[in-house]
């Protein structure tokens, strides 16, 4: 695995990103969703996680995501120590973090970090699925907040990887709260004249679609994720209808007018450093 | 105060003879000239909005509305706004901008829509850029939620100076029924979702989240909606008044960033 990344990641994010392939299923071969072709799991880790035979993009975490787009060295994380603190003390929440921390090493849904992508440097920030599904709490909104805050402050170009299912039920009205305080940052950064690139992965939905996920100067999205505000299961219910092949897809979006271009996991850190250098 | 269990408050603001948006509007403002469409593709009419006159100044009032019946609850969408709704109510708020009139919202829905096109015309990008133009709009802004405020689609209109919360409406994340499904996978399970998600205006004032409660009649707003709308209407004119007191010192985009920046603050660990 080692020798696909070791061009980009070193020191801690390198181990960090080691671990989370450590963490992903053990099984020796992977059934991807998109075609059910078998995949060896080196393959499939040699490949960032997309499919060799179809090209579906599977979820990766966080540290990986920042470890194929950051220059070798560069990565700062911030915030790293912010966990939630209960705030609804909601029945089995406290245990179930603790739970989900075990299990991923992460504190929080998101991780936010400086970095440098061909030497130009940047503010980033990722969602991580597999921490509640990148759900929006408190925690999560505030890691962000205080990252678009940092790329104001520094002038520096913000990234937001966004993966998520939406808003984190357990802390109810303060999740739904995030969702104005994020954006409210992002106007500041915006009347600042500071590059926003939005990237949305597999699933971006609910709050953070409708909150910062939707606010990037520039939108773009991996192939095949699921991107929209309501989910398809409560789309069907309201409607009583069958969604049509391919809704709320990537390239659904793209046909509508929502992003910009969609790009291959593999393309995505020259993309990123195309556009850093057209707003150098 | 009146001692509601918060399932109690649900079925209150809910009520169908609770007074909506409209009948605020004609109970509260004069000269009402109501603007429609979002000037991209539709009119979406479960969102009410225009001019009139507040207390014989200019301001834009906006509400998300419901039916009284079916009839008009299909001709509303149940108060459930599409992404058009939501551009209208955007539209609006920059034209009070540019002609400098505080804003008045008044809050009663469901959520936004969860349909096939309101999806394909961008929901959460509607919702998404309202909170965001919203956060720094140059004029004083009061939202009142009159009934219930559920979602990104209530927030959508609630980025706002001050908040303010009917005694028995109720504000949250989601529906306790969308809740209780999502939570739990049995929406039967609304009422004890009810009491654990900290909806009422009680709750929420604790947390910060609405700076004012507003007083209903005994037993509800819909047991006499003129004596719930006069207490409206009181206390959003000392909201307005309040505002621009403050104003002389700060902005009004200052004091509303600062406002919500502080929200879910004191919420974090560092460990």
């Amino acid at each position: 695995m080692i020798n696909v990344f070791n061009q980009h990641v070193r020191h801690m994010l390198a181990l960090k990103a080691m671990r989370e392939g450590q963490v992903a299923p053990q099984e020796e071969r992977i059934a991807c969703p998109g075609c059910g072709a078998q995949i060896e799991r080196k393959a499939l880790l040699k490949n960032l996680y997309v499919c060799p035979a179809c090209g579906h993009h599977f979820p990766i975490g966080a540290y990986l995501r920042l470890s194929l787009i950051l220059d070798s060295g560069s990565f700062r994380e911030m915030d790293a120590e912010l966990a939630s603190s209960d705030p609804l003390k909601f029945p089995g929440y406290a245990e179930k973090l603790e739970g989900v921390q075990e299990k991923t090493g992460l504190n929080e849904a998101v991780v936010t970090a400086s970095g440098r992508i061909d030497g130009r440097k940047v503010a980033v920030g990722v969602l991580d699925s597999r921490f509640l599904m990148g759900s929006m709490s408190a925690v999560v909104g505030e890691k962000v907040t205080r990252l678009i805050e940092y790329s104001a402050k520094n002038r520096l170009p913000l990234i937001l990887f966004a993966a998520s299912g939406g808003a984190r039920m357990q802390e109810g009205i303060l999740s739904l709260m995030q969702m104005a305080k994020t954006s409210a940052a992002l106007a500041k950064l915006d009347q600042k004249g500071v590059l926003y690139i939005a990237v949305l992965t597999d699933p971006t939905t609910g709050g953070v679609t409708a909150s910062f996920a939707s606010l990037g100067d520039v939108t773009l999205a991996e192939p095949g994720a699921l991107i929209g505000f309501a989910g398809p299961r409560v789309i069907e219910q309201t409607i009583g209808q069958k969604l049509p092949e391919g809704f709320q897809r990537s390239e659904y979006l793209l046909e509508h007018g929502f992003v910009d271009q969609i790009v291959p996991r593999r393309e995505m850190r020259a993309v990123l450093s195309q556009l850093l250098k057209l707003h150098a | 105060m009146s001692n509601f269990s918060a399932a109690e408050r649900v079925a209150i603001a809910r009520h169908e003879g609770r007074p909506g948006t409209a009948d605020y509007i004609g109970a509260l403002f004069t000269d009402f000239f109501e603007q429609r469409g979002d000037r991209q593709c539709r009119e979406d009419a479960s969102v009410l909005g225009g001019i009139a006159l507040y207390h014989g100044k200019p301001v834009t009032v906006i509400g998300t509305r419901k039916g009284r019946n079916l009839e008009e609850n299909i001709k509303f969408n149940f108060g459930m706004p599409g992404p058009e709704g939501y551009r209208k109510a955007l539209r609006l708020m920059k034209q009070a901008e540019k002609f400098g009139r505080p804003v008045v919202t008044l809050i009663d829905t469901p959520g936004a829509y969860p349909g096939l096109e309101a999806e394909a015309r961008g929901q959460g990008e509607a919702i998404a850029r309202n909170l965001m133009e919203m956060s720094r709009l140059s004029v004083p802004v009061v939202a009142v939620v009159i009934g219930e405020g559920n979602s990104g689609g209530a927030l959508a209109l609630a980025v706002a100076n001050t908040v303010l919360m009917l005694e028995n409406a109720v504000y949250s994340i989601l529906s306790p029924e969308g809740f209780a499904s999502i939570l739990w996978k049995d929406a039967a399970r609304a009422p004890e979702a009810c009491e654990l998600m900290k909806l009422t205006a009680q709750d929420l004032l604790g947390f910060g989240v609405i700076d004012g409660i507003i007083p209903e009649p005994e037993g509800g707003a819909h047991l006499d909606p003129a004596a719930a709308m006069d207490a409206a209407d009181r206390a959003i004119s000392a909201a307005l008044a309040d505002l621009q007191r403050a104003a002389t010192l700060t902005s009004y985009a200052a004091m509303r960033f600062k406002k919500f920046r502080a929200m879910g603050g004191g919420t974090a660990d560092g460990n």
